[in-house]
């Protein structure tokens, strides 16, 4: 369905990302200056790549070796922007109108169409400013609906909403890419709505693809020194092999266990802060730290914890684990299983 | 006093308004393409080029007039071609109003033109191609629209800035009653002669026109007002 390589260079900053998809919504997840949203931006032909190729549901819209570079406006692809970019001067209709083709009463029943679909209904001659953000994002949705596009490319499309916001539209947008059968890329910093919504994911570091694989796998056995800190791992220590299934993390001063095989190319460590428990320092892998602080949040409570050598290692405990009772000085086990390997 | 008013020849206010009325026709036109086109251009070029085109507003009036003299001099190579070629004269001419007129504000659409284009944001842009629309209709529907409040300003502040011209006016089309005697040459020639009452008449009637010309500028741009108020 996707098959990209896009080569490009900006400055000192080099962009050289390849990955293939076929799966319905894939996600490209990536701090901030990692190439993620020009990535995008090459794909609906607002930037041009300096050689490669983007082929989407097997039609060529890039190529050099072809000589092909299509214009935005034969690609077919539907850009979603962050700030939505609706025209102000023009009613939420016109706005519509102005993505669909044909005669002006076709693109008037096209506009109509799509209006009761994503529920605008009585918004009509409003204007983009008159509209709340999910309104507004629905317009933008609407608008690039009625382009009729092969796939629909979201940039940071959530990023700027407040949470509660955020999770309903975030629900409507699953719903209208399954009702609608489009496929989706999908661009965030954010990694629960990289989780949330796609199937696939591909990581995205310094210009270049560090992992790509099945969303759910990549984020419970991450491989890779940023794949583990871009899906949320807060414990990472340089680590060194020093058997088969042993490891020694210099950053927290201890020899661990793990339950999976240790390769030679191991160089960290990584524990997730959920998965660190409490213990009376006899079980494998335990740890004596000291609590430095505890940060409270609504649901669950972090403590950073400082091992004896000077290490930090930040725990999460959920609400409703006996709240309270731990004593100021503790062990702490890093489960064998829930060590991360990472290269 | 009255009886000086009773006999002023309305001439000036004629002038000066067909004057701006036809100056603000091409200063528009050409201040919006020059802007359009500058954005287009590579980097240092776009400042050389910029710098030339804004030099009118900087230098004095009367440098302007003056080099404009030099250019269209009927003894001189460009003034002959055109005298003899086509029949056009700006020396002396209402003509050479409209052209000094036109050279001393145009720089003020050409600016204004090019802040509001370059409000304009590039996702629009972006926007509007990736929906397919064509590179006329992205102008015309989307970037025209969004930078309006600023091109009607600029254009509104051109024809200002056109009906007060002075020193370039009186140095290339002179002071002829009745043809090329505009309100603001007027001013001078009367208080020059001693004609107190006349000339204050004009400047009545100027400022009664910069007036309604700046209160209309801030009609339009009213946001913009509304938000810096929001800092105080």
């Amino acid at each position: 369905m996707i098959d990209i390589s896009i080569q490009k260079q900006l400055g000192s900053f080099r962009l050289d990302v390849r990955f293939r998809s076929d799966r319905h919504t894939t996600g490209i997840l990536g701090a901030s200056g990692s190439g993620k949203s020009m990535t995008l931006k090459c794909i609906a032909g607002i930037e041009r790549p300096d050689s490669g190729h983007i082929i989407i549901n097997g039609r060529t819209l890039f190529s050099s070796d072809e000589r092909t570079d299509l214009k935005p406006q034969k690609r077919r692809v539907g850009y979603l922007f962050q700030s939505y970019a609706l025209f102000g001067a023009m009613t939420v209709e016109k706005n519509i109108m102005a993505g669909a083709k044909g005669s002006r009463a076709e693109r008037r029943e096209r506009a109509a169409e799509l209006i009761r679909l994503l529920e605008l209904d009585g918004l009509e001659k409003k204007l983009p400013q008159q509209l709340s953000g999910g309104q507004q994002q629905r317009t933008a949705l609407a608008r690039l609906l009625a382009s009729q596009p092969e796939i629909i490319l979201l940039d940071e499309a959530f990023s700027a909403l407040d949470t509660p916001l955020k999770e309903r539209l975030q629900y409507e947008m699953l719903n209208i890419l399954s009702d609608f059968d489009i496929p989706a890329v999908i661009v965030s910093h954010d990694r629960d709505e990289i989780y949330k919504m796609t199937e696939d994911t591909v990581i995205m570091h310094g210009g270049r693809v560090c992992a790509h694989g099945d969303t759910k796998e990549l984020f419970e056995h991450p491989k890779e020194l940023e794949t583990a800190k871009l899906t949320g791992c807060k414990n990472i220590s340089p680590a060194v092999r020093t058997g088969s299934r042993t490891v020694y993390a210099s950053g927290w001063g201890c020899s661990l266990e793990t339950s999976y095989e240790v390769s030679s190319t191991v160089k960290f460590v990584g524990i997730r802060a959920h998965d660190i428990e409490a213990c009376d320092g006899s079980a494998v892998n335990s740890v004596r730290v000291t609590e430095e602080r505890t940060l409270e949040s609504p649901f669950e409570v972090t403590k950073i914890l400082r091992t004896d050598s000077g290490g930090e290692l930040w725990r999460k405990i959920s609400r409703d684990e006996r709240l309270g009772v731990f004593p100021k000085t503790e062990y702490v086990r890093l489960p064998p299983e829930c060590l991360l390997l990472l290269e | 006093m009255r009886e000086a008013l009773e006999n002023i020849d309305l001439s000036p206010l004629f002038i000066t308004m067909k004057t701006g009325i036809v100056s603000i026709v091409f200063v528009f036109i050409l201040g919006l393409a020059a802007a359009a086109a500058v954005m287009y251009l590579p980097g240092r070029v776009k400042w050389v080029i910029d710098a030339v085109l804004t030099m009118p507003l900087v230098l004095p009036p009367t440098v302007a007039g003056y080099l404009l003299l030099l250019l269209f001099s009927l003894r001189r190579p460009v003034g002959i071609f055109l005298d003899s070629g086509f029949d056009i004269r700006f020396v002396q001419t209402w003509a050479g109003c409209v052209l000094a007129a036109s050279v001393i504000a145009f720089p003020l659409m050409y600016r204004s033109a090019r802040a509001a284009f370059e409000q304009v944001d590039p996702q629009l842009i972006y926007a509007g191609r990736t929906l397919g629309m064509s590179e006329t209709a992205v102008m015309l529907k989307v970037i025209v629209p969004e930078a309006a409040p600023g091109l009607i300003s600029g254009g509104i502040l051109a024809f200002a800035r056109a009906i007060g011209e002075y020193g370039a006016t009186s140095m290339l089309a002179g002071n002829v009653l009745g043809k090329t005697r505009t309100i603001a040459v007027a001013i001078a020639s009367e208080v020059s002669a001693g004609n107190f009452d006349t000339a204050g008449f004009w400047t009545a009637v100027i400022t009664a026109i910069a007036f309604i010309v700046i209160l209309s500028v801030n009609l339009i741009t009213g946001k913009g007002m509304k938000k810096i108020s929001g800092w105080l």
